[in-house]
């Protein structure tokens, strides 16, 4: 009981966010009636949130280290306008035109770099900057028009969905659950070996109980997640690249010497010069890389949408920010979770579909999602206190 | 006849970690109070309790004034009631000026303009107070840790303090600064206000306080008058034992020369601080203590050498024969230099990141393979640190945060231990340390040249310095003013060379 509790406390940040989460789902379930859980529906909403969560997962690391981009939404935008003008201008295939659109992200990642970590200007002045020109670039990129159409295989990255292995006319798609199956067999053998080594070590586990709990819940959200993809279309590829950044992400925060290092650098910058660390050198590295994910997200973005547009992207940079900050990153650096970023991404789209589904006045929703957002950090800062 | 403040059966609890456990104690006026114990054992708790940082509901027992209980809701309601805290850990604005520093939330102004003068002038009369003759218009951020104590010291001094609490307020003050401050806190309680006196220092205890209160473990052990206790009774109850608080037995013979410094000239032209024509060798197993008062650039050396201070460089820094060519921390690193600094919030701890991850910072390659990390090596070692050095933590994964102060010390010690250097430098390293540990880090610091290292250790308590090193270096000004030989060097003869001539 006693480990219980303190579980439950170490843990509070990631529950309170899921328990927000639930409520949420829970009131528009309320207000809109069973259209908003309908499969349909949370397959829709999943792939609304997937650019905004791609940027997230990667912005987490930005403000862990201190840092903040403003620029995300110009600079997405900007990379989906590459991509798209290449292929319908200059009839480039859909991978030559991604890489392209990949390296210009990079590209753009390195110039934050430069002027972040070895000229010192505060990143929130760089990527404002970035914000303003990119925006610009747009429309110098596109000529002012709308983009489009772009080619099958473009699309496919943003609507298609993977193909079904039982071919069955039913009502139920087979990849997604042989995907869930995967994913919980995975899961569960990670969390098997990780005991196994912390007992081996002599180190402290949790209780049976506790990890009995621990394992049945992970594995229902697992197959609440794929059972509602499977009794839609399936799984889009979309989700599947968001689920590959964010494990490969999670894994850099958590276990590699760089992702520490992130940790250090916003956790006290000074500590980490005098303990070795090359602080200019790992933000110039992960902007870059955080470009690379931003221009991902930007091509998703176009190839759902089948366009560049010259208004693609703008506001994400508060989505994502605000997902990060929701999903329990501090702006002050050295703390916060791609998983939290996540689940603070789906908050924030949930609200967005849910309230269109209600038909409110879009003044209302501005309103209501800058207060949610206030209340969340509100509430979490209040909770850290006790 | 009713304490003028009282504590009753205090309990305070923390993640995992019952902080205070039933402590209870009464100060009188004009009295001063001595409150010793370990490392952890709920010292600074107790008087955040006390001062209102941590509010009335947050934990157990009553706090009494004048016989009536309070109930403080925060640090504001504690200042009226007439308590005021000088923390462990330094409150200032490092932006702000000193003047700002010292009336800041007491601000001198007609209609909320502030009168420039008239604070200035105040503030000068509370720097009196505590013997600083500094401008009080510059940044506190450039003032050393030993002056910034001092301002804030003078800052609660110009509050209408009727208790008086300082935690550990002398353990980054030079002997010197420690008197003077020890003067000016007999001459407050003489005027009638009751100081609650922490510090590992016992001989400045046993000097100060009328009466003395044990911790152990969130327990009161024992209230007494200080005529019936000796330094040595004290030590026992603090930690349940008797304990001998000898330094360890000097190895005679050293070896061959190790490292090597010339002609090191550095300078920070934003701060005007420069160290000059600094040269001096340490040979393999060797303590080389180096000595001097407040701002006579012993940090300032250790950073320089270390690679972490400003440009203007000049001279050379040879190991085993070979020239470095420091220009960062990391050069340092790589090239078997360690750094302990002086101050642990500053330039040695992540405070957001847990024990673990502190300790393995500057080693992450010893416990990764091809960039990752292995969780269970990473903790191995930091849970082997935590047992050596006696780290009083519920767990490893305990955030830096949450440590007390003199833990905090240890994981710093830690992280350093691990790089395993080939010459350390300790700045200031039992800053904050109970006296146990202390002696338990003399033993590591014996142990660690025995086995061939190089040892730097600057400090200002001069018995550390006579008791630790072979040779001691004296600093003056920026300047070597002196050496001495570790066994017939003495007190006086340090502070003659260390004294401004
Ligand atoms: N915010 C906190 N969260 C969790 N544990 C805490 C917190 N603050 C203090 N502790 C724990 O409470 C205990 C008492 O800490 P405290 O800082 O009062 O010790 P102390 O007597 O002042 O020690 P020192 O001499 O090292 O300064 C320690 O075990 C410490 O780890
Ligand atoms: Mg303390």
């Amino acid at each position: 009981m006693e480990a219980l509790k303190q579980s439950v406390r170490k843990n509070i940040r990631s529950y309170a966010m899921l328990i927000a989460l639930a409520g949420i789902w829970l009131a528009f379930s309320i207000l809109c009636g069973p259209v908003f859980l309908s499969p349909g529906n949370l397959s829709n909403l999943f792939i609304q949130t997937v650019t905004v969560a791609i940027v997230a997962c990667g912005m987490t690391l930005i403000i862990v280290t201190g840092n903040i981009d403003l620029s995300v939404g110009s600079v997405a935008g900007f990379a989906g306008a590459v991509a798209a003008v290449l292929q319908v201008r200059y009839g480039w295939g859909t991978a030559g035109a991604v890489l392209a659109a990949v390296a210009a992200g990079m590209a753009v990642g390195a110039w934050h770099g430069f002027w972040v970590a070895y000229k010192k200007v505060p990143a929130f002045i760089v990527t404002l900057a970035s914000m303003l020109a990119f925006r610009g670039l747009i429309l110098g990129v596109t000529g002012g028009a709308t983009v489009s159409p772009l080619s099958g295989a473009f699309r496919a990255v943003g609507q298609n969905y993977l193909p079904d292995v039982f071919q069955h006319p039913g009502s139920f798609n087979g990849s997604a659950l042989l995907l869930a199956l995967a994913a919980i067999a995975v899961f569960m053998f990670f969390e098997a070996r990780r005991r196994g080594e912390r007992l081996r070590h002599g180190f402290e586990v949790p209780a049976p109980g506790l990890r009995a709990a621990r394992l049945i819940l992970v594995s229902a959200a697992i197959a609440g997640f794929f059972g509602i993809l499977a009794f839609n279309k399936g799984v889009p590829y979309s989700l599947l690249l968001l689920i590959g950044i964010a494990l490969l992400l999670s894994f850099t925060a958590e276990r590699t010497v760089f992702g520490r290092r992130l940790y250090a650098i916003g956790g006290n910058s000074e500590a980490a010069r005098l303990s070795g660390v090359n602080i200019s050198a790992n933000l110039m590295a992960l902007f870059i890389i955080f470009g690379a994910i931003v221009s991902v997200a930007g091509v998703v973005l176009a190839a759902r949408l089948n366009a560049a547009t010259t208004s693609a992207g703008i506001n994400m940079e508060l989505d994502a920010i605000a997902a990060c900050v929701i999903g329990g990153a501090s702006l002050m650096g050295g703390v916060g979770t791609i998983l939290g970023a996540i689940i603070g991404a789906l908050i924030m789209s949930s609200l967005d579909n849910g309230m269109s589904l209600l038909n409110l006045d879009i003044t209302y929703q501005y309103v209501i999602k800058g207060l949610i957002l206030l209340c969340a950090v509100w509430m979490d800062i209040s909770g850290r206190e006790k | 006849m009713s304490y003028l403040l009282e504590v009753k059966d205090i309990v305070k609890d923390f993640p995992g970690v019952r902080a205070l456990d039933g402590v209870s104690f009464g100060v009188n006026t004009g009295e001063i109070h001595a409150l010793v114990g370990e490392n952890g054992a709920g010292k600074s708790t107790l008087m955040k309790i006390l001062s209102g940082v941590y509010p009335d509901g947050s934990y157990g027992g009553q706090v009494l004034v004048d016989g009536g209980e309070v109930r403080f809701d925060g640090i504001r309601a504690a200042e009226r009631a007439g308590i005021a805290i000088i923390h462990q850990e330094f409150a200032l604005v490092r932006q702000l000026s000193v003047a700002e520093n010292i009336l800041l939330g007491g601000e001198l102004h007609s209609g909320g303009v502030i009168r420039r003068e008239a604070s200035l002038a105040e503030a000068e009369a509370a720097l009196k107070l505590v013997g600083l003759e500094i401008n009080p218009e510059i940044a506190v951020g450039r003032l050393g840790v030993g002056y910034q104590q001092l301002v804030e010291i003078a800052k609660a001094l110009r509050k209408n303090v009727r208790v008086l609490i300082l935690d550990e307020p002398t353990a980054a003050l030079s002997e010197d600064e420690s008197r003077n401050l020890l003067a000016i806190i007999k001459g407050l309680a003489a005027r009638g206000v009751a100081c609650i006196y922490i510090s590992h220092r016992l001989g400045e205890v046993l000097e100060l306080a009328h009466r003395i209160t044990v911790l152990r473990d969130g327990r009161t052990v024992s209230t007494e008058e200080k005529t019936a206790m000796t330094e040595a009774s004290i030590v026992t109850r603090m930690v349940g034992r008797e304990l001998s608080g000898v330094f360890p037995e000097k190895e005679s013979g050293t070896g061959n020369d190790l490292f090597e410094v010339s002609g090191w000239t550095a300078e920070d032209p934003a701060s005007g601080m420069r160290v000059e024509d600094i040269s001096f060798k340490v040979r393999r197993g060797e303590v080389l203590g180096i000595a001097g008062l407040v701002g006579s650039g012993r940090t300032e050396l250790a950073m320089s050498l270390f690679g972490a201070w400003g440009p203007g460089l000049a001279g050379s820094v040879r190991l085993d024969g070979k020239e470095l060519g420091i220009t960062s921390p990391r050069d340092a690193i790589a090239a078997g230099l360690g750094l302990v600094s002086e101050d642990r919030k500053k330039f040695g701890l992540v405070l957001p990141s847990d024990i673990t991850t502190n300790v393995t910072l500057a080693s992450l390659d010893k416990v990764a393979a091809r960039g990752v990390i292995d969780e269970n090596a990473e903790i191995l070692a930091a849970v082997s640190y935590i047992r050596d050095l006696k780290i009083k933590t519920p767990s490893p994964e305990q955030r830096a945060v949450n440590l007390s102060g003199g833990n905090q010390q240890k994981v710093v010690l830690s992280k350093w231990l691990m790089t395993a250097p080939r010459v350390l430098i300790l700045d200031e390293p039992t800053r904050g340390i109970d006296i146990g540990a202390k002696f338990e880090i003399y033993g590591i610091i014996d142990r660690l040249a025995r086995g061939g290292m190089g040892i730097i250790v600057i400090s200002s308590e001069l018995p550390e310095v006579l008791g630790l090193a072979h040779r001691i270096l004296v600093m003056r000004s920026g300047r070597v003013s002196g050496e001495l030989d570790g066994k017939t060097a003495t007190q006086e003869k340090i502070m003659t060379l260390a004294a401004c001539a």
